[in-house]
Parts: structure tokens; C-alpha cells; sequence
């Protein structure tokens, strides 16, 4: 739980900044010389870093940093006969190794993505306002015009889902390595990739199912 | 009392096991001899329950365990001790919560007693006071050791040792064999050992199987070795010139 939550802190902290301080400058830049009001840009800064950007970058990050770590060290444990050894000793090793990163990932990611999206937020208030974009109150008055709850639930449903996706191809790649340290080397690349494959395709699915 | 009773084992079109029939006798070091890729690890893992036979029963006494439950098996399980090749000893654990583990996992006793067991096995092995050691910090052999105090810790009626000497001076295994076959005798276990070291055989094998390309080649003691007519066994045991020199002289006395 530590690795997983305080272990990726600072990754989660540098992407947010620059998600969010990415996002205010494009859609300044794109919103320059139009009757939108200015104020606008704080308001799409929070629903694009809560609703897509956070928990998806936060998570694909996640999966190359913590999911790859997954596997190498489940696999490591293959191929070096700790898990056999468990097997003699009559524990079962898919709960014993598996569940308690699938239950650390469950509750940290949730909560590194909710870092990640207040963050993401500060990220687009240092990126427009100190810059001169726009002032303190618009960007603020932004942050807090047409709020909607269900965003945020969207958000943890997102998070938790590519928790577990990530957590579980993981662990299921370092579980069934075969072979050497090459082998587990790939096995780790698979993690990540299928992870990333997987958390994109969720991603889409749950834009569909809970936005229309 | 471990019977294999016609044992198969295939990967695809590779037979590696054809109709292995064998008996490991309780309070003896039972041997699993042969070259490389005769089937000895497959047979070891069949028998320990890491891989199931494509055909064929392993009955511990009257209970066969390609019949048994998950829960039968896990049961069993707790009477089964194993030393690993690698040694297995998990490197993030000190060799005191190494050899603690089985008993973390299967017992509710307290820290007080799981303490005193691990310092008996420890001193089993000769190594009383590494308990605050980790595995890296102890040579090949004390690793071997530890495997063996971990593997006895929940005197276990079943002891599976697999290459036990692999990796270690000729001293040391000496020693490694030694202190498997007392304990085997102490605690009238059933002992398997795969291995494929010649001073294992002349020492410690009490009941001994080649296995040859997959099948049961010849089966004796280490007595019998010398005096083997077997074509396969002798090309096996004696293929050092040293060895051969040795025999011949035994056989002129």
C-alpha cells in the first residue's frame, strides 16, 4: 500500500502539474478571439482533468510504474521457486500474493487520482493566472460554475476499474512467467502494455455507459 | 510409505514419464537418480503434488493424491516438507521469519513458541544464532540448511529434497547428506531426494531408483550398487574413469 500510494506520489504529482497546466494553455489558446467567456477556461481545466485526464494518465503511468514492478516481482518469486515453495506449505498463493496489491491498488489509485485531479487543477491556475491568461477570480469563478457530482463519481468508477486492470494483468503475467530473466523481462513489457490496451478500451466503455 | 503406481507424464508429444512404479519407504533416504532429462524433477513434482500425471496414482498410505480435495491436499500438505534446489528462501525475510512462515500460515501459536521451534530447528541444523540473518548474508550451504530447518519445522512425516548438493563443495554436501539422513531417521520420515551426486548414492541410498529415458531402469540400494550388472546403472554411476577405477578395485578385494 505504501509503494503503490506514497511510492508514486511524486510521478503522480509532476504528470498532474503539467496535465492540467497543458490543458489551460491549449484551450486558452483555442478559446482566444471567441465570445466564450473567460472564465470558461477553469471550469473545462476541472471537468476534463476530473472526468478524463486523471484517472486515465494517472493510471497509465501507474501501470508502466507500479503494474511492471507487479510482474517482476510476482515472476521473480516464480523463478526463484518461492511460489512452489508456498504451494509445498500448502498456502494458496494467488490469494496470498495477488490480493493484497489488488486491495492496496483498490484503495490507493482512488485516492492518487483525487490528488491527481485537484493538482491537475492547481497545474492550470499556475499556468494561466501568474502568466497573465487570466485573472485569479475568472479562473476561480470558473472552478466553481456548473458543477455536476456525478463527474466525480465518474472519476472513482474510472479509477477503481483501472485499478483493477492494471493490478490484475499484472500480477497474472509475473504469475505465469516461464522461462528466465529474458521471459520475465517481456512478461513485465506485457504487463504494461496489455494494462495500458485494456485501461484505454474500459476508459471508452464507461464514457459510453455512464454519459449517455 | 509413498507408492507412484504407474505414473505418465506428457507435454504435448514428449513422454516423459512412462509407467513409473515405485515405493519410497518410510524411515529411509530414497533415491531418485538419472542423466539429465530422464524425468527425475517431473517425477519430484508429481509426487509432491506440483504437477499432476497424465495417468497413473500417488498414494500416501491409503490416500491417493490425484484424488484428493483442494482442502485433502492442503491437509496433506502440512505433513510435507521440501528443500528446493534454489533453496527458495524468501530474500526480503530474515532466516528466522523464513523458517517461521509454515508455522505462520498453518498455526495459531504465539510468537513465544513459534520462537522456540524455529531455535530448535535452527540448532537441528547447527545454526543456532543466524535467526536475525538474511539469506544473502549466509554462504550456499547455511541457505541449504535454513531450507531444511523451514522444511522440518512442522515435522513433517514427508521430506522432498530436490538436488540437495547442487552448487556446494564436495564437503559440504557431505555434510548436507548427513544431516538429512539423521533427521530421516530421528523423525522416521519419508524421505525423497533427487539428485544426481555419486556421494549421495554411495552414502545416503538406503533405496535407490534410475530412472532411464522415462522409465524405472533398476532399483537397489547403495550396497547393491557396487555389484550391479545393470548396463544403464553402470554407465550412469560409473562414468568417471575415477569411479571405474575405484569399482574395479573393490571388485578385485
Amino acid at each position: 500500500m505504501y509503494d503503490i500510494g506514497v511510492g508514486s506520489l511524486m510521478i503522480v504529482f509532476v504528470i498532474s502539474i503539467f496535465i492540467g497546466a497543458v490543458t489551460a494553455v491549449q484551450f486558452a489558446y483555442q478559446l482566444g478571439n471567441s465570445f466564450i467567456p473567460p472564465y470558461y477556461i477553469g471550469y473545462i481545466v476541472r471537468d476534463m482533468t476530473i472526468i478524463e485526464l486523471a484517472p486515465t494518465f494517472t493510471c497509465l503511468v501507474l501501470a508502466g510504474k507500479v503494474g511492471s514492478n507487479m510482474a517482476a516481482e510476482i515472476g521473480g518469486m516464480r523463478q526463484k521457486e518461492h511460489i512452489d515453495a508456498m504451494e509445498i506449505m500448502g498456502v494458496n498463493t494467488s490469494a496470498y500474493l495477488v490480493m493484497p496489491k489488488l486491495l492496496a491498488a483498490l484503495i490507493m489509485i482512488p485516492i492518487l487520482v483525487s490528488i491527481s485531479a485537484l493538482i491537475s487543477n492547481l497545474g492550470g491556475y499556475l499556468a494561466s493566472v501568474p502568466t497573465g491568461f487570466y485573472s485569479h477570480s475568472e479562473y476561480v469563478q470558473g472552478l466553481r460554475s456548473f458543477f455536476i457530482p456525478w463527474n466525480v463519481v465518474m472519476m472513482y468508477v474510472k479509477a477503481v476499474t483501472f485499478a483493477f486492470i492494471l493490478t490484475s494483468v499484472s500480477c497474472y503475467q509475473g504469475y505465469f512467467v516461464k522461462g528466465g530473466s529474458i521471459e520475465l523481462g517481456a512478461a513485465s513489457t506485457r504487463a504494461v502494455v496489455f494494462s495500458d490496451i485494456l485501461i484505454l478500451i474500459a476508459d471508452y466503455i464507461i464514457a459510453i455507459v455512464l454519459t449517455i | 510409505m509413498i507408492r507412484a503406481e504407474n505414473i505418465y507424464k506428457s507435454f504435448g508429444d514428449n513422454e516423459v514419464l512412462k509407467g513409473i512404479d515405485f515405493t519410497f519407504e518410510t524411515g529411509k533416504t530414497n533415491l531418485i537418480i538419472g542423466k539429465s532429462g530422464a524425468g527425475k524433477t517431473v517425477l519430484l513434482k508429481i509426487l509432491v503434488g506440483l504437477m499432476d500425471p497424465t495417468q497413473g496414482h500417488v498414494w500416501y498410505h491409503d490416500r491417493d493424491l490425484v484424488e484428493m480435495s483442494k482442502e485433502e491436499t492442503r491437509q496433506l500438505r502440512m505433513d510435507v516438507g521440501m528443500l528446493f534446489q534454489g533453496n527458495a528462501l524468501f530474500d526480503s525475510m530474515t532466516v528466522e521469519e523464513n523458517i517461521r512462515f509454515p508455522l505462520d500460515m498453518f498455526t495459531n501459536q504465539k510468537m513465544k513458541p513459534k520462537r522456540e521451534r524455529v531455535n530448535f530447528c535452527l540448532e537441528e541444523v547447527s545454526l543456532a544464532g543466524i535467526n536475525d540473518k538474511f539469506p544473502s548474508e549466509i554462504s550456499g550451504g547455511m541457505q541449504k540448511r535454513v531450507g531444511i530447518a523451514r522444511a522440518i519445522v512442522l515435522e513433517p512425516k514427508y521430506l522432498f529434497c530436490d538436488e540437495p548438493n547442487s552448487g556446494l563443495d564436495p564437503k559440504t554436501a557431505i555434510k548436507i547428506d548427513e544431516l538429512i539422513s539423521e533427521i530421516t531417521v530421528q523423525h522416521n520420515m519419508t524421505t525423497v531426494i533427487n539428485t544426481h551426486d555419486m556421494n549421495s548414492v554411495m552414502e545416503i541410498g538406503q533405496n535407490i531408483c534410475l530412472l532411464d529415458m522415462g522409465k524405472l531402469a533398476w532399483q537397489g540400494n547403495k550396497s547393491e550398487v557396487m555389484e550391479t550388472t545393470n548396463e544403464t546403472l553402470e554407465s550412469f554411476i560409473f562414468a568417471s574413469p575415477f569411479l571405474q577405477k575405484l569399482r574395479a578395485k573393490a571388485l578385485s578385494k
